[in-house]
């Protein structure tokens, strides 16, 4: 038996992930021993910091990564490439945004989080806890700790910290979909439903990196495919579709959390009942980290396999992304709430992400991080304009978001440059010229005909095209309908929207089915229905971040050439030489 | 015995367990369905690391452990909310969330 040797660690390496972790855990301390006033502004100033760290030691390590090709500790059990630091910013550049979104309490002094997500919804309980003004700063450790994860994510060849990392990002979310302020029902659904399924997700990859385990007896990607390659090393007599059932089942997992059909489903529900600042960061970050992993092992596989097993492989891509794109137009364009408006827009643009993967190239993996980082920056704005359109009651009492498409209508006569902003994140999303999204998607497509997939960029181009129409249909809503003091009229009479028309806010809460509590929730929704809509002014964070995804969505749309220089040099792919 | 029998058993395990995710209604049966996915998984792994003689899948065991922990702790809380908010913990009348 040999004794266990203490491995050679080099910290400066793991520092993006370190330095995010470990202001989590600094994180839970500040939250029992920093008095309660003072505990919001430290959690705040301290996840800010962080990422802002975070993000330092990336492009600290940028030189040495990119010139060497790749930095590792312990064998690759964290391995980072250029494109994983190159994902790894994104996602830190994305977070940081998101924490302003996060923090930002608006004119009503009210975060987005209830006072103690624990208290059951319309009891006294949680009525006492409003009054005494309590809040949840818990969330700011629970979202550095899932960036953690995010960070890790696209970081490593070994299948057991590819596990780890994927339930370190995934339940600090399941626990913040849990903690809106509003509509807590719903709130809890979302949690609910992204717990089972993302749980089950988790469980179906897990059997298949005991698979690959099985036939390998590594865990290392690379290892796993030395093995396929040389049959003669392999030590057991199994079969190799032993390894092709494992890694069909890890990429399921994969595309679990990306949210490509068929696998999508979750999504839809889970962004419209999360907190919205939530929905943002995880739609922007979740994504982005969940693609780098998927391309880190996608193409490593595809480096190592050989040419029948490669071609099935692609063959299955070109379905996911067939199936995703498809699924997230053609749903997207019935959605008459713009949150789930949005959740689709996402869904649509995996199957996007996924034409990239097409090809297996350079290219791909370069369209890959710089769409990211366009969508990203387009969704986070979006879902932080949503954000601050709010219902008011008689009483002038701000509810929670106006999410219905019918109460946007003449947005922008009332602020103009919120309106503006969104306009400027839809058109992106759209992928219209001068805007991130069109580089973006000219990238993701121009990827695909290069690897001679000219159908899979045509129907790519043509699902963009149907997907205008529903953003374009939010625009001419929000411009040209003008603002209808009555809600329910709004429904009605908006032509630009007519599939709303058909159902008027107030129809929805008798959809909602006789079970008992659910009554609280339908008694609200109707008090909604009549709400008048009003825009908060915010207290500058969400502000900042809007704007500054406003002028990124700009820019990498007018003058992209540094951001693809970045994505060029980050993509450039070098097998590892163990 | 021939160690390739509890590959069979943690087959069939993770199957019933996926079978039980699917099927089943109370969201707590469902959550025991994924815990019972995870633990044949661990079977597997050990299994496995017993064949190739080496450590690895009992370290990964270990971790799965961990991990399982963690998700029930997560999972409870949100089935508890969720039962304590409506009465129910069955997964069809968590419904108010459709297109």
């Amino acid at each position: 038996m040999n004794a266990f040797e203490a491995p050679v660690i080099e910290w400066g390496v793991l520092m993006p992930v370190l330095v995010v972790l470990a202001a989590g855990v600094v994180g839970v301390l500040i939250e029992a021993f920093v008095p309660d006033r003072a505990r919001r502004t430290t959690q705040v100033v301290l996840t800010l910091a962080a990422l802002v760290g975070s993000l330092v030691s990336v492009v600290l390590l940028w030189d040495r990564v990119t010139t060497e090709g790749y930095a590792f500790v312990v064998d690759g059990t964290y391995l980072l490439t250029p494109f994983t630091l190159g994902i790894q910013a994104v996602v830190a550049v994305l977070a940081l945004l998101g924490v302003l979104v996060i923090a930002d309490r608006t004119r009503t002094g009210q975060d987005a989080f209830a006072p103690t997500a624990a208290a059951v919804p319309g009891t006294t309980y949680e009525d006492a806890a409003r009054e005494a003004g309590l809040q949840q700063t818990e969330i700011y450790p629970l979202v550095l700790f899932a960036t953690g994860g995010m960070l890790l994510f696209p970081a490593t060849d070994n299948l057991i910290v590819l596990f780890i990392a994927l339930e370190v990002l995934s339940l600090p979310l399941y626990v913040l979909c849990a903690t809106a302020r509003r509509r807590r029902l719903l709130s809890q659904e979302a949690a609910f439903k992204y717990f089972l399924l993302g749980s089950f997700a988790s469980a179906i990859m897990l059997f298949g990196i005991a698979l690959v385990y099985g036939f390998a007896g590594t865990v290392s990607i690379e290892g796993a495919l030395f093995v396929l390659a040389h049959p003669e090393s392999q030590v057991l007599e199994l079969m190799p579709g032993l390894v092709i059932a494992g890694v069909l089942l890890i990429t399921v997992g994969l595309l679990f959390k990306i949210g490509a059909a068929p696998f999508h489903t979750w999504t839809p529900d889970v962004y419209q009942g999360a907190p919205t600042p939530i929905t943002g960061f995880m739609a922007a970050c979740v994504k982005a980290a969940a693609i780098g992993a998927l391309v880190r092992v996608i193409f490593t596989l595809a480096a190592g396999l050989d040419e029948p097993l490669r071609r099935d492989l692609e063959v299955g891509l070109w379905a996911v992304a067939i199936l995703t794109m498809l699924i997230g137009t053609a749903a997207g364009v019935v959605q008459t709430d713009v949150k789930r408006m949005l959740a689709y827009s996402s869904i649509a643009h995996a199957g996007f992400l996924a034409v990239a993967f097409v090809g297996f190239s350079e290219v791909g993996s370069q369209a890959v991080l710089f769409y990211v980082l366009a969508y990203g920056l387009a969704t986070l704005g979006g879902f932080a304009v949503v954000t601050l359109v709010r219902e008011q009651d008689a009483g002038g009492v701000v509810l929670g978001e106006a999410t219905h498409l019918s109460q946007w209508a003449g947005l922008a006569r009332r602020s103009p440059w919120l309106a503006a902003a969104f306009t400027l994140f839809l058109l992106s999303m759209a992928g219209i010229p001068l805007t991130a999204g069109f580089v973006a998607k000219f990238a993701v497509f121009s990827a695909a005909v290069a690897a001679g997939a000219w159908p899979l960029a045509v129907l790519g181009v043509l699902a963009s095209a149907v997907a205008v129409f529903f953003y374009v249909r939010l625009i001419v809503l929000m411009v040209l309908t003008p603002r209808s003091e009555d809600a329910e009229d709004a429904g009605a009479a908006d032509g630009g929207s007519a599939a709303d028309g058909a159902r008027p806010a107030e129809g929805e809460p008798s959809a909602d089915g006789g079970a008992p509590a659910t009554a609280t929730l339908a008694a609200a929704r109707s008090t909604l229905a009549r709400a008048s809509v009003v825009v908060v002014t915010s207290r500058g964070p969400a502000t900042v971040a809007i704007v500054l995804c406003a002028v990124g969505v700009v820019l990498l749309g007018v003058v992209p050439q540094m951001a693809l220089d970045w994505a060029t040099q980050a993509a450039t792919f070098r097998p590892l030489q163990p | 015995m021939e160690l390739v029998n509890y590959l069979y058993l943690a087959s069939i395990l993770f199957a019933l367990g996926a079978t039980t995710v699917l099927l089943r209604r109370n969201a707590i049966v469902v959550f025991m369905g994924v815990e019972l996915m995870l633990n044949a998984t661990n079977l597997a792994l050990v299994t496995f690391a017993r064949m190739h003689g080496d450590i690895t899948g009992q370290v990964l065991a270990f971790f799965v452990m961990v991990v399982a922990a963690a998700e029930v702790v997560v999972g409870l809380a949100i089935i508890v909310t969720i039962f304590r908010a409506r009465r129910s913990a069955s997964v069809d009348d968590v419904n108010l969330l459709k297109s």
